[in-house]
């Protein structure tokens, strides 16, 4: 069965690879005794390939079975995410109501009209009616104690968590040049490999794929160049790290963190340019963007999380602290990544 | 008799597997919508005869706890709850009667002859366990309240009953009072070392000691 095109399955057998290497080299680490690292951070970054793994495998799932499978996966990450925010930020018993209707019908309504690519409305719903709902509803409880607060803390988490986030599916519903003739040119040598296969008719040869999303490289390009980001910033951080950027708010987070990280995930997505629709400059400047946003975002959860007085958000999947320590990036990149690619390619 | 309730054998009727799958889907749906987490600290999960003892501040509660015990463990745990409340409706004795097999007490008339206690002691017999609120009713403070003597004299009849400190967190959120929707926040179950009552412990001491075993949990 012919599943994939040669891009798809260069970008898949990529990331195996490289987690496969990083898997070999954490194992490695472990059996040597004497390399002079610590091993508790040995054990993390061990800790970190396996949950990789594993949003890997549940990312696969979904990019297979489809667009609404994938918007249905990050609607859950969403849920989960904004359960832990919640969960961290004290509210008050007058607040119930309102976090009722943010829970039951801004979160599935949100990734309702994303599904649908009803840009207006996703893209207005938790600015515009979510912003004028919460306070509004809590007013009508009746209690005033730390009124403004409340509200910012519940209108802030349905940002980060549910809208921002919510920008990721959405790629998927993008309108997108034709593949340039690169992938075009490909297409003929998947045919040599499995020629009896399909009758090879004129549009065959230059429509995309329909077996994954349209989009999914797209999206997975996003998503791999976050993680990446991340992957790197740790690793300069760990090696390099000496000029910490606020120590207040993150004693590990270190200008030569974020340079390395920034450069590596840079550098990486520029030459990933032609699994994307862009122009190789345009996927540096993509890189670049996603990368210093995902940074900030990272920053920002550090700051709330020191101002809760915790480490990470939850326990869900062992050595990643909380989903929402996970997706900070994802977060503030997503909206930013989508608007620049919109604007490239004006719908 | 090891498992009291075991539906395995030829006894098992339509009605009980009915309830047994009733009780396989709550608990899920409760450790879902609570979004609990279990910490079993200096304390395992067993099936001797315990009673787990906790703060109370929600509606799910006695839910919630009975829910994140293992299910063999909970297959002999019963909750002791309000009459009054448990008895409103149709689902709520439904769910008492056939899921929890809940212990109702009698908060109004309480008679002199069978005091709570002896009513809890007879039905446990020696196979089952329970799960007490001891402050007695639903508290909206965050300081737990004082503890009811009941704990006391459960503990003064039945020296050999392991008592287990619970401590509830962030439930009261999931589900205040007064409020019939649940916000799925996250909240966390934790079981602390069993204790039991000293020879010759004044009841004002135990009563306090087993109120600072909860709320110490909340810190571990």
């Amino acid at each position: 069965m012919n599943l994939m095109d040669l891009t798809t399955v260069g970008l898949v057998g990529g990331v195996l690879a490289l987690l496969g290497a990083a898997t070999g080299i954490g194992q490695l680490l472990k059996q040597q005794a004497d390399t002079g690292l610590n091993p508790a951070v040995i054990e993390q970054f061990n800790l970190r390939i396996r949950a990789w793994w594993i949003l890997c495998a549940v990312l696969a799932v979904a990019f297979l079975l489809g667009q609404t499978a994938t918007v249905w996966l990050f609607g859950l990450l969403s849920f989960w995410a904004l359960r832990e925010f919640i969960t961290l930020t004290p509210t008050r018993m007058a607040d119930h109501r309102a976090l009722f209707w943010v829970f039951s019908l801004f979160t599935p309504l949100q990734y309702v009209f994303v599904g649908r690519n009803l840009y207006e409305l996703f893209s207005v719903l938790i600015p515009v009616y979510a912003f004028l709902f919460i306070p509004a509803r809590i007013a009508f409880a009746g209690d005033y104690k730390r009124y403004l607060e409340r509200c910012a803390k519940i209108q802030s988490g349905l940002m980060i968590c549910v809208y921002c986030l919510s920008y990721a599916p959405a790629l998927l519903f993008l309108k997108l040049p034709p593949p340039p003739p690169a992938a075009a040119a490909a297409a003929p040598v998947v045919e040599a490999v499995a020629p009896e296969s399909v009758a090879p008719g004129p549009e065959a040869a230059v429509a995309p794929p329909q077996d994954l999303p349209p989009n999914a490289r797209l999206l997975f390009f996003f998503l791999l160049v976050v993680t990446l980001g991340d992957a790197f910033q740790y690793l300069s951080e760990k090696t390099l790290g000496k000029h910490i950027i606020a120590p207040a708010i993150s004693p590990n987070r270190t200008w030569e963190g974020y340079l390395g990280g920034v450069g590596c995930a840079t550098l990486f997505g520029t030459v990933m340019w032609w699994a994307t629709p862009f122009k190789p400059w345009e996927a540096a400047l993509m890189s670049l963007v996603i990368t210093t946003m995902g940074f900030a975002g990272g920053m920002t959860m550090s700051a709330i999380k020191r101002d809760r007085g915790v480490k990470d958000y939850g326990t869900l999947v062992e050595g990643h602290g909380g989903v929402l320590d996970r997706i900070d990036s994802m977060c503030f990149a997503a909206p930013v990544f989508y608007h620049l690619t919109r604007f490239i390619f004006p719908q | 008799m090891p498992y009291g309730r075991t539906i395995a054998g030829k006894t098992a009727s339509a009605k009980e597997l009915d309830a047994e799958m009733t009780r396989t889907l709550l608990a899920a749906i409760a450790r879902l919508i609570s979004g609990a987490s279990v910490r079993w600290v200096d304390c395992q999960p067993d099936t001797c005869q315990r009673v787990y003892f906790a703060n109370h501040t929600s509606h799910l509660d006695a839910l919630v706890l009975w829910s994140s015990l293992p299910a063999h463990v909970r297959e002999l745990t019963r909750p002791v709850a309000a009459k009054d409340y448990w008895e409103k409706g149709w689902v709520r004795p439904y769910l008492a009667k056939n899921v929890f097999d809940a212990l109702l007490i009698d908060r109004t008339h309480i008679k002199v002859h069978q005091s709570p206690v002896d009513l809890m002691l007879k039905a446990i017999g020696d196979t089952h366990s329970l799960i007490v609120f001891p402050e007695g009713k639903r508290n909206t403070e965050s300081e737990i309240d004082e503890f009811k003597s009941g704990l006391y004299y459960l503990a003064k009849k039945r020296p050999d009953l392991e008592l287990v400190p619970v401590h509830i967190d962030n439930l009261n959120r999931v589900l205040p009072r007064g409020e019939f929707l649940p916000v799925p926040m996250l909240s966390c179950i934790t079981f602390g070392a069993p204790m039991w009552l000293e020879a010759g412990e004044p009841k004002a001491d135990f009563l306090q000691r087993a109120r600072g075993a909860v709320r110490r949990l909340k810190e571990a």
